[in-house]
């Protein structure tokens, strides 16, 4: 048997034994994950740096900031993410009790990527923890220190039968994918993407799939362009451009392409210093292959800021291309680096235009102070998500679902999302062996008139808030009238009155 | 992928499928397929689909197809199937009648953008999530309930998408039924029905959708191929083996009627039915005499001639589970096969888990008995299967309800009584390892819909957000995990970012 079999044998028989089902052990793996992050910053910083030259500030504020959040979260809320879910019953199930009952799925498969190595593959791992299942973990092999890191660390605190974590390239993760697993989470790009769900098909198993794709970003003429451009630089040359929701180009009108690259080398400059190579806050880029590919990008393209690179430190300065044509060699596929392309468009419906010819994209970016041009991009374009006056952000909101739709991807997770992508939702119905005499009208042999109960038990819709509300109401004028008659005294009466109008407008609001 | 323009001679038009009664099927071939997808898509960017109005008046649409043809309905599944029309009343019709209903009063409500919980550094701004519609889907039916599972997940999909809708081709005139009516109902350009052989379905599901859904008990797999090849998401309905577990503390009377009316409808051909009983060995003989009796009220002493009692859909399905119950166990009730009419009466049969009737599910009215010694052997014997859709308990015992409940695991569970927890509307269908997705209800319109994240910011507050800017400063980050802890106590993640 081979090293990723004997894993993913020892995972299911780990989670077969049942442990890891009780809320109480899901907490304190939780916790140990959690203890994690806390006391071994140092070794996940050095490990990071050598890998993405990201700053130790950098890779807490980027990396281990968000985790620690969403650990957080996931014990506080554990309990009731957990509960079984009550839902609203019909006439025939009045005396029964369903619900449905979140149950964990298996062994889940969590392959990482190397652009934002923690981050990335530990949040789907805090919710397969939660939800109860065991886990894989497969840290991509292209940043080789952390994969290294994750292997040694992560067996010290949480589980290591239940969440063993299995590091190497192409060949160990396809004799992974040989496997039986439960679910599938990839994060990385689509050519792979499809390739991991045909593998995922051939078994039926579902999976989620965080891909890229080219998110675009609109800004509008009508917009404070300076704070626009400062945020859409820091969004942008983050971990030097390798990032899934970093804004991949710019749409604006030609009036302002030259405003836009001023400011944004403003902000270059007050961010990176005159010099980025020597600047330890600006990283590199992740190997000489991505180097070689993202500067044939360039291509033909006229470069109006930076644009230089030195292949044996895999630098590349923070470049911005202007005049950019849509056929050039940088818009055909995701550029993942910092290289910011503008492309002048004559206005909203041209953008728009642009937009949806393309493969929808995981985020869409608009910066403008009006509501309506925002709204209007909202509304006539489809995008994983979408964010007006700002970049990456959604991605901290835990309560958004973060995720892609056609080619960027499918599945959602983040918060609840991730507990809930990873769980089965089980639908219940509890029902007793009594009162048959309703269940006759099913039984053979039929009858009109058993059909007519039939149809009478299933269509009648019956709002059971309603009838509360009337109830309510009856009692309410009877208990008025009575009330009325027996007080006699005008003033009191008119008190009672009110006191009774006041009742039940709140039962109104609190029924309805 | 695509093969040349069809020959016009009789062999190629009238496949070697033909239905119970012996009449051929008629197509749709691969090439009009790309062309009504071509105007699925053109009306869908259009947006013609988007407006409430729009999307009320094709599911009242729906409502109206049912009520004004309920007679060519009951008579076509009658054709087919030999469906009484009790069943297909209440199982197809006024399902989806239910399904259309319960989405007219709450597609408003559906529609509207959630506003979610914020954090500390979005509480000035807008946080939505937004369902979207997805584009055009795919949705394939089965030819065990044909109706219902075309239509339901079509109510689902009219949340805003256009659909392409293949009955399946077993159920002839049913699937000509819908091909004739829809065209009349529905809009024209965004809701096409093609008649596609299984065989065609892989071809048909490349040529690029925005989301596929799948029902149909095999082959599962290489739809989910073709798909994953467009990556498009799947949902596929599957069926599985699906335990009814009965104890020896339960009213073995009314027991046997809730079993046997849910085995033994629609002849057997349901994915939700109780595919084996295990049951305490006290128990076994007791319950074999109450189904002999009580399939003698249902359908009298010869079901053949019972009005109530369905027929198999067509010789290879009729051949198969004929193959599978005389190669096993032991017949208590029934067992008389006649193949003219492909059909076989109810039966019922003392089987050993190795049997070939174990082995494979079973689509007709054959019920296996197996006995278990105790709770803890049928808990034993179900896990070791393959996750089934569902799995049923009697049981006056409330202890051993919660036990089987959660020691196993399925799609979905029901308690004393069997396929109700499908009918319901409120609760998500669909299985887990047979099949991935589940619909009804709001399931049905969050499937085909893509909840999109908003997040509305301003561009005020530059001062707060200078923090997170690089050159990165240990002050700026002590500030940030400050906050954070800060945040934390109250509410989830939060960064000022």
């Amino acid at each position: 048997m081979s090293r990723e079999q004997q894993a993913v044998a020892r995972a299911r028989k780990a989670f077969e034994t049942g442990r890891s089902r009780p809320l109480e052990y899901r907490i304190i793996q939780l916790k140990n994950l959690q203890r994690l992050f806390i006391e071994r910053q140092k070794e996940i910083s050095d490990a990071v740096k050598k890998d993405l030259n990201k700053s130790e500030v950098g890779t807490q504020l980027y990396e281990t900031l968000g985790l620690e959040g969403e650990i957080s979260l996931a014990i506080r809320k554990l309990r009731e993410w957990a509960a079984p879910r009550p839902v609203e019953k019909n006439l025939l199930t009045l005396s029964d009790t369903v619900y449905i009952q979140p149950e964990p799925l298996g062994v889940v498969l969590i392959i990482g990527a190397w652009n934002y190595p923690w981050a990335v593959t530990v949040q789907p791992l805090i919710g397969a923890i939660a939800a109860g299942n065991a886990a894989v973990v497969k840290p991509s092999e292209v940043c080789v220190h952390t994969a290294k890191v994750m292997e040694d660390l992560l067996p010290l605190y949480i589980d290591k039968e239940l969440y063993p974590v299995v590091t190497g390239g192409v060949p160990e993760t396809q004799e992974l994918l040989r496997q039986r697993f439960d679910h599938i989470f990839y994060t990385g790009n689509s050519t792979v993407g499809k390739v991991i769900m045909e593998a995922a098909a051939k078994n039926l198993t579902p999976l989620t799939l965080e891909l890229g794709g080219k998110s675009p970003c609109y800004i509008d003429k009508n917009c404070d362009i300076s704070i626009a451009c400062r945020r859409i630089t820091w969004g942008k040359y983050t971990n030097c451009g390798q990032t899934c929701i970093a804004p991949d180009y710019i749409l604006c009108d030609p009036s302002i392409q030259d405003r836009v690259i001023e400011e944004v080398k403003k902000s270059i400059k007050d961010f990176y210093t005159e010099k980025p190579k020597t600047c330890p806050d600006y990283g590199r880029i992740i190997n000489q292959r991505h180097f070689k590919r993202i500067m044939a990008l360039v291509g033909d393209s006229a470069v109006a800021a930076g644009g230089d690179g030195d292949e044996s430190d895999c630098f590349i300065a923070p470049t911005v291309l202007r005049d950019v044509k849509p056929d050039a060699k940088v818009m055909q596929e995701e550029i993942f680096g910092p290289l910011l392309p503008i492309l002048p468009v004559s206005g909203l419906d041209e953008a728009i235009k642009f937009i949806n010819k393309r493969e929808k994209p995981l985020v869409l970016y608009v910066f403008s102070a009006d509501e309506k041009v925002i709204n209007r991009m909202r509304d006539e374009t489809s995008s994983g998500g979408f964010l007006a006056n700002d970049c990456l952000v959604h991605f901290s909101v835990s309560s958004l679902p973060f995720g892609g739709v056609g080619n960027s991807g499918m599945g959602c997770y983040h918060g609840k999302f991730s507990f809930d992508q990873l769980s089965h939702l089980r639908g219940c119905l509890i029902k007793k062996l009594k009162m048959e005499g309703v269940n006759n009208m099913r039984y053979p042999p039929h009858t009109p008139k058993k059909l007519g109960c039939a149809r009478f038990f299933i269509l009648k819709t019956f709002d059971l808030g309603w009838v509360g509300r009337m109830l309510l109401l009856a009692l309410m004028a009877v208990v008025a009238a009575f009330v009325l008659q027996v007080r006699e005294t005008q003033a009191k009466s008119k008190k009672m009155l009110l006191f009774l109008f006041v009742c039940l407008f709140v039962s109104f609001h609190v029924f309805s | 992928i695509m093969s040349g323009p069809p020959s016009p001679s009789p062999t190629r038009w009238f496949k070697a499928l033909r239905t119970r009664l012996g009449e051929p099927c008629l197509k749709t071939y691969p090439l009009e397929c790309v062309d009504l997808l071509r105007r699925a898509r053109i009306a869908f960017q259009a947006g013609r689909t988007l407006k409430e109005s729009f999307r009320l008046a094709q599911l009242e649409a729906v409502v109206r197809m049912l009520e004004e043809h309920e007679c060519d309905f009951v008579d076509a599944l009658g054709r087919d199937l030999h469906k009484p029309r009790f069943e297909t009343v209440v199982f197809e019709l006024i399902m989806v009648k239910n399904e259309a209903l319960h989405a007219i009063s709450n597609l408003k409500k559906w529609m509207e953008p959630q506003s979610v919980e914020k954090n500390l550094s979005t509480s000035l701004d807008e946080c939505l999530v937004i369902n979207e519609p997805l584009g055009v889907v795919f949705i394939m039916g089965t030819w065990c309930s044909p109706v219902q599972m075309c239509l339901v997940p079509l109510v689902g999909a009219i949340a805003a998408n256009c659909a392409l809708i293949g009955p399946s081709e077993y159920t002839v005139h049913t699937a000509e039924l819908l091909h004739r009516l829809i065209p009349f109902y529905m809009d024209n350009e965004c809701f096409h029905v093609i008649l596609a052989g299984i065989s065609d379905l892989p071809e048909i599901v490349e040529l690029k959708f925005d989301h596929v859904f799948f029902t149909n008990r095999e082959d599962g797999s290489r739809i989910a191929v073709a798909a994953a090849r467009t990556l498009t998401p799947v949902t596929l309905i599957l069926g599985g083996k699906n335990p009814c577990y009965v104890d020896q503390h339960c009213d073995i009377t009314t027991t046997v009627q809730r079993i046997a009316w849910a085995r033994f409808h629609n002849a057997g051909q349901s994915i939700m039915a109780p595919s084996y009983i295990l049951c305490h060995t006290d128990v076994k003989a007791r319950l074999a005499q109450a189904l002999k009796c009580c399939l003698m009220q249902f359908y009298g002493p010869d079901p053949r001639e019972s009005r109530s009692f369905g027929r198999m859909v067509n010789l290879e399905i009729f051949n198969r589970t004929r193959e599978l119950l005389w190669r096993s166990g032991k017949v208590v009730v029934g067992g008389q096969v006649t193949e003219g009419e492909k059909y076989i009466p109810t039966v019922l049969v003392e089987v050993a888990e190795s049997d070939p009737i174990m082995q494979q599910e079973v689509f007709g009215p054959v019920l296996p008995i197996l006995t278990v010694n105790d709770v803890d052997e049928a808990i034993a014997f179900i896990n070791k299967q393959e996750k089934p859709l569902c799995v049923y308990a009697y049981s006056t015992n409330n202890k051993i309800i919660s036990r089987l409940m959660s020691e196993t695991s399925s799609g979905s569970f029901c308690s004393n009584d069997c396929i109700f927890q499908s009918l319901m509307v409120a609760l998500p269908f669909g299985g887990v390892a047979c099949g991935m997705g589940s619909f009804h209800g709001r399931y049905s319109f969050d499937t085909f819909s893509h909840r999109k994240a908003c997040l509305l910011r301003g561009t005020r507050f530059e001062c707060v957000t200078y923090l997170r800017y690089p050159p990165y400063e240990d002050r700026n980050l002590s500030l940030m995990t400050w906050a954070c802890t800060l945040s934390q106590k109250s509410q989830g993640w939060c960064q000022i970012m």
